[in-house]
C-alpha cells in the first residue's frame, strides 16, 4: 500500500456568508478575500504539515494545481514541491500534477519535473492531469473542444523529451520547437512514474491503460459514491485485456479524520469538514463543464462533473457525511475498518489521504495525521501483499541522497 | 425551406434551401438555426436562401479538423462553392456574422453584398461581451432578448432540465454545438477580424437590435468605422436575437440590399 498525505491548501478565512455573497469559490472569487500577510503564514503552515506527514511514515506527500481557487492555493505545485524536496528525505514527492496542456511550451513541465527529480534524488511521482474545466478553460483560456488534443500533444512532447538524448525537432500543432533538448534530465529512467488524475472520462481510462499510468480519482464524494466510477475503470481494464490488474494501477482521494474516539472525531473535526463542503465547494455550476470539454461519448455514459448542478452536497449533517463515506472519521479502529472497505472495495493501491480539511488548524491536523500514521496505516500495510513488488507506479529514489547542508562559510583553501 | 445535405472537402454539410430571388447565404449564430426558421421563411419570399449548419449543429456531422478561424472561413467558402452559388449576398448573425465578415475580408471580390446582423468578431474593452459559455440555460434570455419573457418562452419550450434524459440530450447538443462554436468564440469572441475588415469591398449592412445586451450597439459603430462602405440599421425594441424579435424589420432591411 502507498499512502500519500495530500494537501489541497484551502484558504481558511472565507467568511461565514461566503455562499450568499459570492457566486463561486473558483474562477471569479473576489481578490478582496485574499490577504497576503495571512497567506505568508498559511503557506508556511501548510508546508510544515506536508513535511510533518513525510516524517511520520507516509509514503508520499502530495500537491496539485489549481487556479483562481479558494480551496486550492497552488497555481504552481512545483514551487511547493521544490520546497518540500529540501526539507524531507524519505517520502515521495507526489505532484498530482502539472496541467501539461497549460504550459507554453509544455516542455516546461518536463524541465521542472526533471529538476524536482534531481533535487529530491529520484523521489518524484509525476502527475499529468487534463485539468478541470474551471482551471483549464475558464481560468487559463484553453478552448474546450481542443483541450484533449492539446493535452495529447503536450504528453507526446514531454515523453519524447525525457526519452531522447539528442536534440530533436518537434512539429506539433500547438507547439513547434526546432531544438528540443532537455536539460536537466530526471534521475528516474526512463521517466518518473506517472499518475493521471481523472474524473471519469473514458478516454482517460484508456490513456492510463495504454501507457501503464496509474489512474487516480480525486473526488470529494468519498469512497461509497466513488465505487461506481472505479468499477467502471476496472471493467475497462478487464475489457482491454490489460496484462494485469495490479491495484497500483489505481488511486483514490479520501477525506480522513482520526481521533481517539468516534465522538471525539466529530467534536474536533466536524466544523472544518462543514467549512469545506459548505464554503469551499461553492462552485458556480456554469464553470463546471465548458461545452466541448467533455467528449460526447463520456456525456452519453452519464459522467458529469462533480461540480455540475445537483452534484454538490451541502448542509449535510456530520452523521450523513460519515455514513455516506464522504469522510472517513472516527477512532483509529473505525477508520481502519472503513479504510479497508475503501481499499478493497475500490481496489486501489494508492490512497491520497486528505487530512487537512477546510479551515482545520495545524494542531488538530497534526493530531489526526499522527494517529493515522501510528494506529491505522500499519494495520493496512498487509493489503495487496501479492503486488508488493510492483514498482511501476512508484518512485525509485537514489540509494545515496544528498542532504541540505548547514550553511556555514569555511576558510577558503587556495591551492 | 427544405433540409438537405451537400458534400464538401472535409465533411457532409446540412443546409436549408428555399425561396426565389437573388442568392443569399445565411450563416447562423452560436445557438444554431432553431430560433431563425421563421425568419428564413420570410427571407425566402425575396431571396433564394441557403442556410448551412456549422458541422456539429443540429443533426449534422462534426468536423474536428475545423480548429481555427481560417478553417471555419475556408470551410464556409467550400460550402458556398459546393452549392454552386456565385457572388452571393452573404448574411450572418452573431457568430455567423463573424464568419461572414472573415469570408468577405478573405475573398472581397466574391461577395455581392454583405449583411452582418449583430456580428461577433470584435472586442471593445469598454463593452465586454458576456461569457455565454459560462451561462446557465435559464440565464441566457436576459442577455439575448429585448422581451425577456417572450424570448424565454420561445427558447425553453419543451425544455425540462430536471429530467435526466432531457438533460443528457441537452448536454450532448451543447457539447456538439457550443463545442464547435468555442473554437472561434472561446474565451474571447475575437480572432483578429479588426485587422482584416479594411479588405471588405462589398456594400455592407450592419443590422443591430438597439437593446442588444450581448454584443452592445457600440460594436455597430466599430464595424462601420472599419468597413469602407457600411450602413447601420438600428432596430428599436430588439435585443441580440433581432431576426427573431423583429423578423419583418430585418427582412425589410435586407431587401434594400438588392
Amino acid at each position: 500500500m502507498r499512502f500519500t498525505w495530500f494537501n489541497l491548501m484551502p484558504w481558511p478565512y472565507l467568511p461565514e456568508d461566503f455562499r450568499e455573497q459570492n457566486r463561486s469559490v473558483w474562477v471569479d472569487i473576489s481578490g478582496n478575500l485574499f490577504d497576503p500577510v495571512k497567506g505568508h503564514a498559511l503557506y508556511n503552515d501548510y508546508m510544515d504539515l506536508l513535511e510533518y506527514a513525510g516524517g511520520v511514515g507516509f509514503d508520499g506527500i502530495g500537491v496539485n494545481e489549481h487556479h483562481q481557487n479558494g480551496y486550492g492555493l497552488m497555481p504552481s505545485p512545483n514551487l511547493i514541491a521544490a520546497g518540500l524536496a529540501r526539507r524531507t528525505d524519505q517520502c515521495a514527492i507526489v505532484v498530482l500534477g502539472a496541467s501539461i496542456a497549460l504550459y507554453n511550451p509544455p516542455l516546461r513541465v518536463a524541465e521542472e519535473f526533471s529538476m524536482l527529480d534531481c533535487l529530491s534524488g529520484g523521489r518524484l511521482v509525476a502527475g499529468f492531469p487534463v485539468g478541470t474545466s474551471m482551471d483549464t478553460n475558464y481560468c487559463y483560456g484553453t478552448i474546450p473542444g481542443l483541450t484533449r488534443e492539446k493535452y495529447a500533444e503536450a504528453h507526446e512532447l514531454i515523453r519524447r523529451a525525457w526519452a531522447e538524448r539528442e536534440p530533436f525537432a518537434f512539429n506539433g500543432r500547438y507547439t513547434k520547437l526546432r531544438y528540443v533538448n532537455l536539460w536537466p534530465r530526471p534521475v528516474q529512467q526512463p521517466h518518473p512514474p506517472i499518475h493521471i488524475p481523472g474524473g471519469g472520462s473514458l478516454e482517460t481510462f484508456d490513456f492510463c491503460i495504454d501507457h501503464t499510468y496509474s489512474y487516480s480519482y480525486l473526488s470529494f464524494g468519498g469512497y461509497i459514491r466513488g465505487k461506481q466510477l472505479m468499477d467502471a475503470y476496472w471493467d475497462r481494464v478487464a475489457q482491454r485485456n490489460t496484462p494485469d490488474t495490479s491495484p497500483y494501477r489505481a488511486g483514490f482521494a479520501q477525506f480522513i479524520c482520526v481521533a481517539d474516539t468516534d465522538s471525539e472525531a466529530e467534536r474536533l473535526y466536524a466544523p472544518h469538514v462543514h467549512y469545506f463542503y459548505n464554503r469551499c465547494l461553492h462552485v458556480y455550476p456554469g464553470f463546471a463543464d465548458a461545452p466541448g470539454y467533455r467528449t460526447i461519448k463520456t456525456i452519453q455514459k452519464g459522467v458529469l462533473s462533480q461540480y455540475a448542478p445537483g452534484s454538490l452536497f451541502q448542509e449535510h449533517p456530520w452523521k450523513d457525511l460519515v455514513e455516506n463515506g464522504h469522510v472517513i472519521a472516527g477512532s483509529p479502529e473505525t477508520v481502519r475498518q472503513r479504510m479497508e472497505e475503501l481499499i478493497e472495495g475500490l481496489r486501489v493501491g494508492n490512497v491520497f489521504c486528505l487530512m487537512q480539511i477546510g479551515d482545520m488548524p495545524k494542531d488538530k491536523c497534526m493530531h489526526s495525521t499522527r494517529l493515522f500514521a501510528e494506529k491505522v496505516m500499519p494495520k493496512l500495510r498487509h493489503l495487496f501483499a501479492e503486488y508488493a513488488g510492483d514498482g511501476r507506479f512508484w518512485c525509485h529514489p537514489l540509494p545515496k541522497r544528498a542532504v541540505p547542508a548547514e550553511v556555514r562559510e569555511r576558510p577558503l583553501v587556495d591551492a | 425551406m427544405e433540409l438537405k445535405t451537400i458534400n464538401t472537402h472535409r465533411v457532409p454539410v446540412r443546409y436549408y434551401e428555399g425561396g426565389e430571388g437573388p442568392p443569399l447565404v445565411f450563416l447562423h449564430g452560436a445557438g444554431g438555426l432553431v430560433m431563425d426558421l421563421q425568419f428564413l421563411d420570410q427571407l425566402a419570399r425575396r431571396f433564394h436562401v441557403y442556410a448551412p449548419l456549422v458541422p456539429g449543429y443540429g443533426d449534422s456531422e462534426e468536423c474536428p479538423e475545423l480548429r481555427d478561424m481560417l478553417d471555419f472561413t475556408l470551410h464556409t467558402w467550400d460550402v458556398v462553392d459546393a452549392l454552386g452559388v456565385r457572388n452571393p449576398i452573404l448574411a450572418g448573425f452573431s457568430m455567423g456574422g463573424m464568419i461572414a465578415g472573415e469570408m468577405a475580408a478573405l475573398a472581397p471580390h466574391d461577395v455581392a453584398r454583405l449583411a452582418l446582423i449583430a456580428p461577433a468578431g470584435l472586442w471593445l474593452d469598454e463593452h465586454p461581451i458576456p461569457d455565454i459559455f459560462a451561462m446557465l440555460p435559464y440565464d441566457l434570455p436576459k442577455v439575448l432578448f429585448y422581451d425577456e419573457v417572450a424570448g424565454a418562452q420561445a427558447m425553453t419550450a419543451g425544455m425540462d432540465l430536471g429530467d435526466p434524459k432531457f438533460l443528457q440530450a441537452f448536454l450532448v447538443e451543447n457539447a456538439r454545438q457550443l463545442g464547435a462554436a468555442g473554437k472561434i468564440l472561446f474565451p474571447i469572441p475575437e480572432r483578429g477580424l479588426a485587422g482584416r475588415l479594411y479588405r471588405i469591398r462589398a456594400k455592407t449592412l450592419l443590422i443591430w437590435g438597439e437593446s442588444d445586451k450581448l454584443i452592445a450597439p457600440a460594436y455597430a459603430r466599430a464595424f462601420q468605422n472599419a468597413i469602407a462602405d457600411a450602413e447601420v440599421v438600428m432596430i428599436p425594441q430588439a435585443g441580440h436575437l433581432v431576426p427573431f424579435e423583429k423578423t419583418a424589420e430585418v427582412v425589410a432591411a435586407l431587401s434594400r440590399l438588392v
